[in-house]
């Protein structure tokens, strides 16, 4: 099924499918993000979050469905979508040999970005002090900061954000929100997967939970304080 | 302009490639050792019969290069699967064969210093006479590194997403290149030994086109090969 474009929604996933072999991991996942909007996404291990995110990104085409960000369809224009997200991995993706300042100017060159302020962007994340040293000599935390840095640096208008709190310091992660917060507050969009919602909290405007390649709530109200506090225990 | 950012992606992809590669220096000490072992091995099982050596050369030139090579094609993906920065490679907006040219362009310079040295203890140990048309010689090897480049390259990309990529590079990539390296060998062989028959332009017509198909075709065949 072809989705209709829309362009004043971010994500509009429509029937999204996807098997690995016979497995289906993705039964048909409706789902649609507003500008301005930060939405959790929530599931056991193996329930299809990371996939649903993956295809958003361009980096899987799903089996069956689909899906556009801000109107552009994630299988026909993949690199129009691209010039719209910023993806954040479990693995932060960064070449160990090179420095933090060398991943970003290669990130920036990519980009093509023609003036990147790579010392700002460095600033912003808390690394000014090992700008010179090399990755391969930095913490899980150090590198999922510089990961930060590569889409401070891309200023995408949807984030798509796989746990993007694991290995993160109460600082990390109070930078990560300012960083979410800045973009949504501009008009972006975020669609983030979560283990656990005591770090985004005070971010969220809704969550979607999938269970079994099926979306199994899509509930604002779950993020009132109570229903909050209460799923924060579960 | 597209073309510039383009260039600019091709650029950073070389500066990347062989920066990694210049730090780590794992990569090309490895390479470099295996052409040169190689053909140690060949001059010794040929013995010290000095013409017999100058017609081997060729031959044991052109396998030590294609060895080597296929090791420093391996590692050409192994930089970006090892530590995840495939995923984010592929995730930059822009022409998917920016990252081909830029590999291409990276392993083909990587190639080159490996063949300087290939060819140098080559001379030394198979006793060989550096011929008069020793441009033409230079030309060959040229052309016949970047026909093996550009389909190690192509190819390696395809392995890559393989647990046994290994194994299935050299089963995709030698039957593939039995043309280059054919044409190769012949051409460097004739011109060795005085290129008497005037065999040479007609191999190095063939590598010619050979490597034109061989580059342009993976150029436009990359991003099919490297989509998840």
């Amino acid at each position: 099924m072809t989705p209709v474009p829309r362009v004043d929604i971010a994500i509009d996933a429509q029937g999204v499918a996807r098997r690995f072999g016979a497995r289906w991991v993705l039964r048909g996942v409706d789902l649609q993000v507003r500008p301005g909007e930060m939405v959790g996404l929530l599931g056991a291990n193996g329930s299809g979050k990371s996939t649903l995110l993956r295809i958003l990104a361009t980096l899987l085409k799903p089996s069956a469905g689909g899906a556009t960000v801000y109107g552009h369809d994630v299988v026909k224009s993949p690199d129009d979508v691209r010039r719209h997200i910023g993806f954040l991995a479990h693995s932060p993706g960064l070449y160990d040999d090179l420095t933090a300042r060398e991943n970003l100017q290669f990130g920036a060159a990519m980009l093509g970005l023609d003036h990147p302020d790579l010392d700002a962007a460095l600033e912003r994340v808390g690394l000014a002090h090992v700008t010179h040293e090399r990755v391969r000599g930095f913490s899980a935390g150090m590198q999922r900061r510089l990961s930060l840095a590569r889409l401070v640096l891309a200023n995408a208008r949807v984030l798509l954000l796989d746990e993007p709190y694991s290995n993160l310091d109460v600082a990390g992660i109070a930078l990560m929100n300012e960083l979410i917060g800045e973009s949504v507050a501009g008009g972006g969009a975020a669609l983030v997967v979560l283990h656990e919602l005591a770090p985004a909290a005070g971010l969220l405007d809704r969550t979607i939970t999938i269970r079994d390649g099926r979306i199994a709530d899509d509930d604002a109200a779950f993020l009132e304080p109570d229903a909050l506090a209460a799923a924060g225990e579960r | 302009m597209a073309w510039r950012d383009d260039w600019r992606r091709v650029r950073a992809i070389v500066w990347k490639d062989l920066t990694t590669e210049g730090r780590s220096k794992a990569g090309f000490n490895s390479v470099a050792a295996l052409g040169v072992t190689i053909l140690v091995l060949f001059g010794f099982a040929l013995g010290p019969d000095a013409q017999a050596l100058r017609d081997a050369a060729a031959g044991a030139l052109w396998l030590a290069v294609l060895f080597a090579g296929v090791l420093a094609f391996n590692r050409s993906y192994q930089v970006e699967l090892e530590s995840g920065a495939l995923e984010p490679l592929l995730l930059y907006p822009g022409a998917r064969w920016t990252i081909f040219a830029g590999k291409l362009i990276a392993n083909t310079i990587f190639v080159g210093l490996m063949l300087v040295i290939v060819v140098l203890v080559g001379i030394v140990l198979f006793q060989v006479r550096v011929p008069d048309a020793w441009p033409t010689l230079i030309l060959v090897l040229a052309l016949g590194a970047i026909g093996l480049v550009s389909l190690g390259t192509f190819y390696a990309a395809m392995a890559s997403r393989s647990r046994a990529r290994e194994v299935l590079l050299p089963l995709l990539l030698f039957p593939m290149l039995v043309p280059v390296l054919l044409a190769a060998m012949s051409a460097s062989k004739a011109l060795l030994s005085g290129d008497l028959m005037h065999e040479a332009p007609a191999w190095i017509r063939m590598l010619v086109a050979y490597d034109v198909i061989f580059v342009v075709a993976p150029l436009l065949a990359f991003e099919h090969v490297i989509e998840v």
